[in-house]
């Protein structure tokens, strides 16, 4: 018998309650989708999507999804090949400096987006001016953003994996720096760097902010341009990049039920 | 140390890999250095400096002259209303969404943590807390737009116009549902394991000192629970405050809270006549912001020494 | 190890009273298929310390938590003083219950954590103060009053947690294993001070634990449990001596097994003739204890052997030794004799009671 928890009753009230606050948006959203023109429900919204007529109208939102998801790329690689190396650095030889670093890795959630445009203006200016104004170089102002949220998956890794222990015992047999990072400490925290890209590709694709006041097209830029004309189509790939969202994160979710079970 | 000296052991004992011990180690301490450089340039570049130009920019004109008269706009009524209706809003719909999440975690008490309920309502509170922006915006226009799914239902169902006095869903009002709705999901995931971390051990010595369920929460699980609640709501005051796609997505146009106000200063509106506008409000907001999270950071000090 | 405060300056001393008769009568217990307790009965005197022994999953802790009132049983009566109280809730049964482990208050300080159980029954604030700071100055804590639980260590937690349970006086006291999270010096030197307080406060106390050296040293009387049933309610000594199954024997103190030959209450092993603890016939599993058994000449010798090993144990040592019929037996002998590996030895055995189990 459960001690501190609630009965049953209020168990049910609850969750019907703020489940129903959190499902009838959704609902609606996808009625709102099917709503045919002669008012009854039809699929011909969606098969709008494909439908080469319209496709006009759409272009937009096709030409910023591709660009969002090469920015995405270039995050997971600024992820991968940057943050990464850094924080197995941090933690094998500096680690008086983890609090410092945590820090800094931290700030970008004290630093509200919309504040950072502000002073990215500037900077992207100069940025065009060296390596033209193509909408991939966003990914370098991406990769602060998802910095925190990163961050928090790769740590988790290196805390389970002792990373120190493992160097020390790759050193010993006599393997060379680079083979002990790639070989040995990347491999053991190859969870979290799943995870850690996979939240990275989530954060990129719902990036509006830093897009909309830098004038770049990208997926949901380009949502709200269509909304204007063609309400329904911003609404189907709502609910399409949620249902993408949800696959990411049972993905998530089974690598790390995977590998604590590998660990057990 | 250890490394040190088991390298230096590895390079005695198989001479071929590497010169002598004392060479390779202050080689390789140096080198060190040099791998936090990249990282280093790369915060400074893009999180430092524009982080200083943005709230720098405030006391600068046009032309680079250092001036006041950009700060004291912000004492400005219409800047004023502004911040006003940010912290309003934010607090309104922090203290909302801090009590309705509070209550799913309560509901979710003592149930199994890989049980298929509490699982789900993980996934979904992380794919919930993830659904800002303007896809939000989309949904609820699609629920309560003008030609919204709700909207036409009650319309037809009960006679009810939900916007006889006015067109609310897009200014401020029109943000609360919103907001709550990514809210919820935060104080969930943040606050979640504040709940769990209140030991069996407490309840069963309450009872054995002669204490109800009731005196329980009252004079344990409240006070305990305290410091986590009040960090998580200082998050999504925070949170609330930063957010800025969903308002830009429902109000197209106006700028009734502070980062469309900066919306405004961006794109050459010029706001009460000035232009370097955008720079005093990036300073306004990064100081009730730095402070909300400072405070957070404190709170949750004292939270975590009660949750080992 | 403080001395306890004088009688007359403290009023839990000076309120010392009876004790309470504690009473188990036929407690069944499941979980779904698992059957936790069977029947358990056990009739504890006013002011008597007894003990739950037994392994892990014996259900010791099943059948405290159901005095409780934490958990409630299937079948059978608990009885407070003669007063049946199954069907009163935990918190009217006034009883004072220590735990494992944190189960203080995390918020409260020291004496707001002690005078909790007061508080509750509406005991004023400065008079539950007082009596708090009496309770503290039981276990020697009364310069931590202002302090929070997490500036102690374990040991001075159990100690607040144990003030805490006393400090309402109830009428049994219940101790769920409340040394085992503790370091050994520490686990030592509080069970001693808490059978003091015991004794000196009357209290009837039920307190378990799989630790059967603790056992022996602060119990009046030790239930042996093994799967969900008392295999033997005795006195410390009478358990040692006079194991009643093979379990106990085993459980409580080493013992080797060696095989011997039953006729009613004696037993013959190595060609010795021994008494028994209880009758048996024909073929018996016996066992030994290392003390009652030395090394001598080969002419008294009854069995003779080979050492595998010796452990040194500060003022004896143990000494495992092979004997000519291939089984493994310890004794337990003199420090000074250092025996080694693969050493010719003779074993002697003194003729007491033995406790043996049909094979």
């Amino acid at each position: 018998m459960n001690r501190h928890g609630p009965s049953r009753a209020t168990r049910w009230v609850i969750g019907i309650l703020i489940g129903a606050f959190f499902a009838i948006p959704l609902v609606s959203t996808l009625l709102y989708t099917l709503r045919g023109t002669d008012g009854g429900l039809s699929f011909e919204r969606w098969a709008a999507l494909f439908d080469p007529a319209a496709s006009a109208a759409m272009k937009p939102i096709w030409i910023g999804l591709g660009n969002s998801l090469v920015l995405a790329l270039i995050t997971v690689l600024i992820v991968l090949l940057l943050l990464a190396p850094t924080m197995i650095l941090v933690n094998l030889r500096f680690p008086k400096l983890k609090p410092f670093f945590e820090f800094t890795v931290l700030l970008p959630i004290s630093i509200p987006a919309i504040v950072l445009v502000v002073g990215l203006s500037p900077i992207y200016l100069q940025i065009g001016r060296t390596l033209g104004t193509g909408t991939w170089t966003l990914a370098f102002a991406y990769g602060i953003t998802v910095l925190p949220f990163a961050f928090r998956s790769i740590q988790a890794s290196i805390d389970a994996a002792d990373l120190k222990t493992l160097s020390e015992a790759a050193r010993s047999l006599g393997a060379s720096w680079p083979v002990v990072v790639v070989k040995v400490l990347a491999s053991n925290i190859r969870q979290g760097l799943l995870a850690a890209s996979l939240i990275s590709i989530a954060v990129v694709l719902g990036e509006f902010t830093i897009a909309s006041l830098l004038n770049r097209q990208v997926f949901q830029t380009a949502m709200v341009v269509v909304q204007k004309q063609d309400a329904y189509a911003p609404a189907i790939f709502t609910l399409l990049a949620l249902l993408f969202c949800f696959l990411l994160l049972l993905i998530i979710g089974r690598a790390a039920r995977g590998n604590r079970k590998a660990r057990s | 140390m250890t490394s040190d000296t088991l390298r230096a052991d590895a390079t005695a004992s198989a001479p071929a890999i590497a010169g002598p011990s004392r060479t390779v180690r202050r080689s390789g301490v140096s080198v060190a250095w040099l791998g936090l450089v990249p990282f280093a340039a790369y915060v400074l570049m893009f999180l430092a400096v524009p982080t200083i130009l943005a709230v720098g920019s405030g006391f600068f004109t046009d032309d680079g002259t250092f001036t006041w008269t950009n700060l004291t706009a912000l004492a400005d009524p219409v800047v004023l209303n502004t911040f006003a209706n940010s912290a309003g809003l934010s607090l309104l719909t922090a203290v909302v969404g801090a009590v309705a999440g509070a209550l799913v975690c309560y509901a979710l008490l003592g149930m199994n943590p890989q049980g298929t309920v509490r699982s789900s309502v993980d996934a979904a509170a992380g794919v919930l807390a993830q659904f800002g922006g303007v896809m939000l915006a989309f949904a609820f226009i699609a629920t309560v737009g003008a030609q919204g799914v709700m909207t036409l239902f009650l319309q037809d169902a009960f006679g009810l116009n939900i916007y006889e006095n006015g067109m609310w869903l897009y200014e401020v009002p029109g943000l609360i549902m919103p907001y709550v709705y990514f809210q919820v999901p935060l104080m969930v995931i943040t606050f979640m394991p504040a709940l769990a971390a209140l030991k069996p051990q407490w309840t069963e010595a309450n009872l054995t000192l002669g204490g109800t369920r009731a005196s329980f929460w009252l004079r344990i699980g409240l006070p305990v629970l305290a410091p986590s609640f009040l960090a998580s709501l200082l998050l999504l005051f925070a949170n609330a405050f930063s957010s800025y796609a969903t308002a830009a997505a429902l109000a197209s146009q106006g700028s009734q809270i502070v980062p469309l106000q900066i919306r405004a200063a961006l794109t050459s509106e010029t706001v009460l006549g000035r232009e370097n506008l955008a720079g005093a409000l990036a300073l306004g907001m990064i100081v009730v912001v730095g402070i909300v999270m400072a405070l957070y950071s404190l709170v949750q000090r004292r939270a975590a020494r009660w949750q080992s | 190890m403080t001395a306890l405060p004088a009688t007359a300056d403290n009023v839990l001393l000076a309120e010392a009273g009876e004790g309470t008769r504690v009473q188990f009568q036929g407690i069944e217990k499941s979980y779904g298929a698992n059957r936790v307790l069977h029947g358990v009965d056990l009739d504890i005197a006013p002011g008597e310390f007894v003990s739950l022994l037994g392994p892990s999953g014996c259900g010791k802790t099943t059948a405290l938590r159901v005095l409780a009132g934490l958990e409630s049983a299937d079948g059978g009566a608990v009885l407070l003083g003669g007063q049946d109280v199954s069907r009163i809730p935990t918190n009217k049964r006034d009883i004072g219950m220590v735990f494992q482990s944190y189960s203080l208050f995390p918020h409260l300080r020291v004496d707001d954590n002690t005078a909790f159980g007061l508080r509750r029954r509406g005991v004023g604030k400065t008079a539950a103060g007082r009596r708090a700071l009496d309770a503290l100055a039981l276990v020697g804590l009364e310069g931590f009053a202002d302090r929070f639980p997490h500036q102690l260590s374990g040991g001075q937690q159990q100690r607040v947690a144990l003030a805490r349970a006393l400090v309402t006086e109830p009428r049994v006291l219940l101790l769920d294993e409340p040394l085992s999270a503790l370091d050994a010096k520490v686990r030592v030197q509080l069970r001693d001070e808490i059978r003091r307080i015991q004794l000196r406060l009357g209290i009837t106390t039920v307190f378990v634990t799989h630790d059967q050296e603790e056992a022996l040293a602060v119990s009046d009387r030790i239930a042996v449990m093994d799967a969900g049933r008392i295999d033997q309610i005795d006195t410390p000594e009478e358990l040692y001596l006079r194991p009643a199954t093979a379990h106990v024997a085993a459980f409580v103190g080493l013992s080797s097994v060696v095989s011997g030959v039953a006729s009613g209450d004696r037993v013959t092993v190595w060609g010795r003739d021994l008494p028994t603890n209880a009758p048996a016939e024909g073929p018996v599993q016996v066992h030994l204890r290392p003390e009652n058994l030395r090394f001598s000449g080969e002419a008294d010798a009854a069995i003779g052997g080979v050492v595998e090993e010796s452990t040194f144990l500060g003022s004896i040592r143990r000494t495992l030794v092979k004997t000519d019929a291939g089984e493994l037996v310890r004794v337990q002998h003199d420090a000074r004799q250092h025996p080694v590996f693969g050493d010719r030895v003779h074993l002697a055995v003194e003729p007491v009671p033995v406790a043996v189990r049909e094979s």
